[in-house]
């Protein structure tokens, strides 16, 4: 057991926090919530790779590290942007409320 | 027999030599988080006395003049008064996000305190790759406090203070971050320490080259003054916490000790970011002539921040407030695209790095006064030139 | 393993787990910037300074922020809503079967019984030069998709001006 097995074990187990959020719990912001969890355990899978990995100097896992988490902050914008439109036509903010196709 | 200069790095030393080999880094570390601790909130205890009399003066009254000597013991009695008051948390209140709240608020500047170069050799923490990005990165941990402090009290209107003070945080932290990246272009490093160091030049026969002796250091200087003042929730950026309009903004629910706690906050938070601009404008702690060099390198840094800390209590005794949305459209239409521009203009004067200064100097200046008029024309043309009548 | 990063491993998975439990939805929020910034400090451990405060300054100091607030306009933490979903068994039977085989993946590789080497020297300019060399392409297709989300969510969450919906404005702050 080596820190990379820390490092991967954690990912998992955050990767699985936040699958277990994104489908067990209601409400739309905590599986948002649970989606970011996600996105940052891939990148901490990313970052470990390159610690650990067989060529750091090439910083490719740098590179997609940081390029995961210029996307994640632009999608966590847009979909809490759509969490308010949806609490605007709806009022509540479970994400049960968009079951049916018409509007 | 050190250097005046250097007797507080050969005090350290000669403590650290006291311990045994292990034990000697972790005492080195904590030397210099004891002198951090200590040394910024003795400032803060000056510097509030220092903000009362001066806005006393300007106001054509005297300030707190009982407690000591012409009244500097004020903040004494100021303290022993916070921590004897009654520490009331209302009842609809969170009550660990309201005890977490003042730590939020205050752990990160002294953070950020501990990466600028308060003399020569001497920083507490010389982050050789990412001491900019670590000053930003641990200022922008402050708005969670900001946040939490509003939320917890259970008042509606504490909260919308702290919500107000949260739009105002993020949307100057552009400025200010785009105006430090202006240095960071030229420098070439996010060292503050290299940045010092490469102000260090020398031209005119004795004339350091500040970063503000420069069109673009000049305006970047004066946009990050700006951006810092909104930063550090100072009139005429006040808004948050004006105590005619809001009460105290997000920090009403406090009082005693907490209360004490967000004052520090606040002012430390000051401190950081006028150290910040003092490191990447103003030479750090360089003199402006080589000649001065006998007087010690951090007497010059703290006199440096003895004067932007007057400056800001100066245009805090001077200015009215800013209104929101007033506040809003001078960061995001004005001083937003200015900070573009400067970098743009920055640029310009790397590459005319073999010109005639004075031609230099002209075309940087020029093409900046041409930014500043065309992006100020909507702010001053909404109002029409003032005509003064007089009774007959 | 050493001490400290058990340490920030623990914080970072005690907060994530706080985060997607917890019944008051601004405890939850904040539980989730605790948890990102137990992980930016641990890519500080692994020797990735830039990103570690790059997550701290993007998560923290903005994401954070951007959930509360949608937390304070969607109202979320007051109104008792059923926390869990209608059948939770399938979701939390899905989830319980994916943590096994990824855990039993990780432990069954031979990538953790490697010899580690020692940390490699990240200098910001070596960043820099690939971001605007081998990496120019995916760098401004970032700059263009976060101009597209910024607008985007402007657009989305702007208020509709329809004259039809019983919905009043909102008051500016």
């Amino acid at each position: 057991m080596n820190p990379l097995a820390g490092c991967l074990l954690l990912s998992c187990l955050l990767f699985a926090s936040g699958l277990g959020a994104v489908l067990i719990r209601r409400n739309a912001i905590v599986v948002l919530i649970g989606i970011e969890l996600m996105l940052n355990a891939a990148n901490l899978n990313f970052i470990a790779f390159w610690r650990y990995g067989p060529n750091p100097e090439a910083l490719t896992g740098l590179m997609a590290a940081l390029f995961a988490l210029a996307i994640a902050a632009a999608e966590a914008a847009v979909g809490l942007a759509l969490i308010i439109s949806l609490y605007r036509r709806h009022h509540r903010s479970d994400i049960d409320v968009a079951e049916e196709l018409k509007g | 027999m050190p250097s005046l200069d250097q007797l507080p790095l050969y005090l350290k030393d000669q403590i650290v030599a006291l311990f045994p080999t292990p034990l000697q880094p972790w005492v080195g570390a904590l030397i210099a988080i004891g002198t951090l601790c200590a040394l910024f909130p003795a400032l803060f205890a000056f510097t509030t006395v220092l903000e009362r009399k001066t806005l006393a003066r300007i106001q054509n009254r005297l300030g707190p003049n009982r407690v000591g000597p012409a009244g500097f013991l004020q903040f004494a009695a100021d303290g022993i008064k916070s921590l004897t008051k009654e520490d009331i948390v209302p009842r609809n209140a969170d009550r660990v996000v309201h005890f977490l709240a003042p730590f939020v608020v205050v752990v990160p500047p002294l953070l950020a305190l501990a990466v600028l170069p308060i003399g020569r050799n001497l920083v507490a923490l010389d982050l050789k790759e990412t001491g900019l990005l670590y000053f930003f990165a641990v200022g922008a941990s402050v708005e969670v406090g900001v946040f939490m402090a509003g939320w917890s009290g259970g008042n509606k209107y504490s909260l919308l203070g702290a919500m107000r003070a949260l739009a105002q945080l993020i949307s100057y932290e552009l400025p200010l971050i785009l105006s430090a990246l202006t240095v960071v272009m030229l420098t070439g490093s996010l060292s503050l320490v290299s940045m010092v160091e490469k102000q260090s030049s020398v031209n005119f026969g004795g004339l350091y080259s500040w970063n503000v002796f420069t069109p673009w250091g000049a305006l970047g200087f004066l946009l990050f003054l700006t951006a810092a003042a909104a930063e550090a929730n100072r009139s005429p950026f006040d808004l948050p916490e004006a105590e005619s309009e809001i009460i105290a903004g997000y920090f009403t629910e406090y009082s005693g000790f907490k209360f004490a706690l967000f004052f520090l906050g606040e002012y430390l938070g000051l401190f950081a970011v006028c150290g910040l601009g003092i490191t990447l404008f103003l030479g750090g702690w360089l003199p402006p002539f080589t000649w001065l060099n006998w007087v010690p390198s951090w007497l010059w840094f703290f006199g440096k921040l003895m004067c932007l800390i007057f400056f800001f209590v100066w245009l805090r005794g001077t200015l009215p407030r800013l209104r929101m949305d007033q506040l809003m459209q001078f960061a995001w239409q004005f001083l937003f695209p200015l900070t573009l521009i400067n970098a743009f203009v920055a640029g310009v004067w790397h590459f005319t790095a073999s010109w005639n200064f004075a031609l230099r100097w002209a075309l940087g200046a020029g093409l900046l006064a041409l930014a500043y008029t065309l992006l100020s024309r909507p702010f001053t043309q909404a109002f029409p030139r003032r005509t003064y009548r007089f009774a007959p | 393993m050493n001490a400290v990063f058990a340490l920030l491993a623990g914080l970072t998975l005690g907060a994530a787990l706080a985060a997607v439990t917890l019944r008051n939805l601004v405890h939850a929020a904040l539980c989730l910037a605790l948890a990102l910034a137990g992980l930016g400090l641990i890519y500080i451990h692994l020797e990735a300074e830039f990103v570690g405060l790059a997550q701290i300054l993007v998560y923290v100091g903005a994401v954070a922020i951007l959930i509360v607030f949608a937390v304070l306009l969607v109202r979320g933490a007051e109104l008792p809503e059923g926390r869990v979903s209608r059948a939770p068994w399938w979701g939390a039977g899905f989830t319980a079967l994916f943590a096994a085989t990824l855990l039993w993946a990780v432990v069954r590789s031979p990538v953790i019984r490697q010899a580690t080497r020692p940390a490699p020297t990240v200098t910001v300019r070596a960043i820099g030069d690939q971001l605007m060399r081998d990496y120019v392409v995916p760098l401004q297709a970032i700059g263009m998709l976060l101009t597209a989300a910024t607008l985007g969510a402007a657009l989305i969450a702007l208020p509709r001006r329809d004259p039809n919906s019983s919905a009043h404005q909102p008051t500016p702050p």
